[in-house]
């Protein structure tokens, strides 16, 4: 065993095969290695939700795992939402209600909100709000993000609840 | 905020597990979900020269039935798994209404049953779930196994029974009694956020009347908290507002918390009485109701 080791996993779509440091974050490893820089940093140590990716189709804080945890997984990240230059519904939402300002936290609010309304696709206000609870915005306030994934819930979640 | 360089393991089965740490001695650190352990190495708080990743051990997780009715829980156990399956309520309904309290479910995700209980955070809710409900914890070692219960784990401000050269590999859950009365409940600023004070308990009734009763507190000490003077109160007694009004007296009085940024210690002693009456008048109106009786 040493301090490096070989990290195989999907980002996107897109496979990857890198010579990591053992002791490097996912998130670190998705900005710094892989150039994605869409993946946020804010406190680094499983606070601010700023760093929340897909992995596996579960939403985590990429801060809290080694890169090497990720070996054989499937990321999403924000990177991965749009579809060219046509928007996702959640970004288009976000845009529409003026749910970012600085967009420092929007990465970690969208991924965490994809991952969410997969499994909930026609939430109430208190459930996005429990949903969020774990994602903190220092400009916009929540309300405008509550409504923008209000908003995008039927489009987003894929399939509507009869 | 980077952790500190280290070796890692990522064994696939227990006994490399348990003989990676018998090997590394004090060096050795186990992690499992990570989210206590991965802030505390980036903060620096812990420097460990060897981690122990158990992640991709099998046998280690799911949910089973014990011979008696309770529950083996794997040490692995995502929280999530534990809050999306859909026959704990009736199961162990106490232990399914702690788990959504814990974090928020991005940290529920990815953390597990095990990881929590052994990082021992006082004011977290398993711990004191698992007090209250008598469970045993199973560790292992390239020795063995023994048995530990949590009310026994649990020493100190986040000290533990557990070797360094031992895994936490199983829960013991003894069976729901039928009929069982049961709340949790907890104070904190922000949903997610760790309680300042919380209480998890339970009532046994015979007719109007309490036959036993467990009532732990999380958050105002160094570990789970049992109150068994207000304990002893209850049995034998009504739940009606006068003995609850006791039993709010008793656990002020009984509890020795500290002051800290999020709460003095008189904060924490008055709302740990409030908690507690609140609880058991919601426990008791709610009644049996979906407990699996
Ligand atoms: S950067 Fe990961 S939670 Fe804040
Ligand atoms: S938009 Fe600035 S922190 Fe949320």
């Amino acid at each position: 065993m040493s301090t490096k080791s070989i990290l195989n996993l999907t980002v996107n779509g897109k496979a990857y095969e890198k010579l990591v440091e053992v002791r490097m974050t996912l998130a670190d490893f998705l900005r710094n290695e892989l150039d994605l820089t869409g993946t946020h940093l804010g406190c680094e140590h499983g606070v601010c939700g700023a760093c929340t990716v897909i992995m596996d189709g579960e939403a985590v804080r990429s801060c809290l795992l080694l890169a090497v945890q990720a070996e054989g997984a499937t990321l999403e990240t924000v990177e991965g939402l749009a579809d060219g230059d046509r928007l996702h519904p959640l970004q288009a939402a976000f845009q529409d209600r003026h749910a970012l300002q600085c967009g420092f936290c929007t990465p970690g609010f969208l991924m965490t909100a994809t991952a969410f309304l997969k499994e909930n696709p026609s939430p109430t206000d208190a459930e996005i709000r429990e949903a969020i609870s774990g994602n903190i915005c220092r400009c916009t306030g929540y309300q405008p993000i509550i409504e923008a994934i209000g908003q995008a819930a039927p489009e987003a979640g894929g399939k509507p609840r009869e | 905020m980077k952790p500190a360089p280290f070796e890692y393991y990522c064994p696939e089965t227990l006994d490399e597990a348990v003989s990676l740490l018998e090997q590394h001695g004090d060096d050795g650190k186990v992690l499992a979900g990570g989210q206590s352990f991965m802030p505390l190495m980036s903060l620096r708080l812990a420097r460990p020269s060897v981690i122990v990743d158990l992640n991709r051990v099998s046998g280690l997780d799911g949910i089973a039935a014990n011979g008696d009715g309770g529950l083996a829980i794997g040490a692995l156990t995502r929280q999530r798994a534990l809050e999306r399956d859909a026959e704990l309520p009736a199961r162990n309904p106490l232990l399914a209404a702690a788990v959504p309290l814990i974090g928020h479910f991005q940290i529920r995700n990815r953390g597990t049953v095990g990881g929590s209980l052994v990082h021992a955070d006082p004011a977290a809710e398993l711990p004191a779930v698992t007090v209250a409900l008598g469970a045993d914890f199973v560790l292992t070692s390239a020795g063995g196994e023994r048995v530990v219960s949590a009310a026994d784990f649990y020493l100190g401000y986040m000290a533990t029974a557990i070797e360094a050269n031992e895994v936490l590999t199983e829960i013991r859950v003894p069976a729901w009694k039928a009929g069982r009365l049961w709340a949790i409940d907890e104070v904190s600023r922000r949903k997610g956020d760790f309680a300042m004070v919380g209480v998890a308990l339970w009532a046994d009734m015979d007719g109007a009347n309490c036959a036993d009763a467990c009532i732990t507190l999380f958050g105002v000490g160094g570990e789970p908290v049992r109150v068994e003077k207000a304990e002893q109160r209850l049995k034998g007694a009504a739940l009606d507002d006068a003995t609850l009004k006791e039993v709010e007296r008793i656990v002020s009085e009984e509890l020795e918390p500290d002051s800290d940024i999020h709460a003095s210690a008189l904060y924490r002693r008055e709302v740990g009485g409030v908690l507690t009456r609140r609880a058991l008048r919601a426990a008791a109106e709610r009644g049996t109701e979906g407990n699996g009786a």
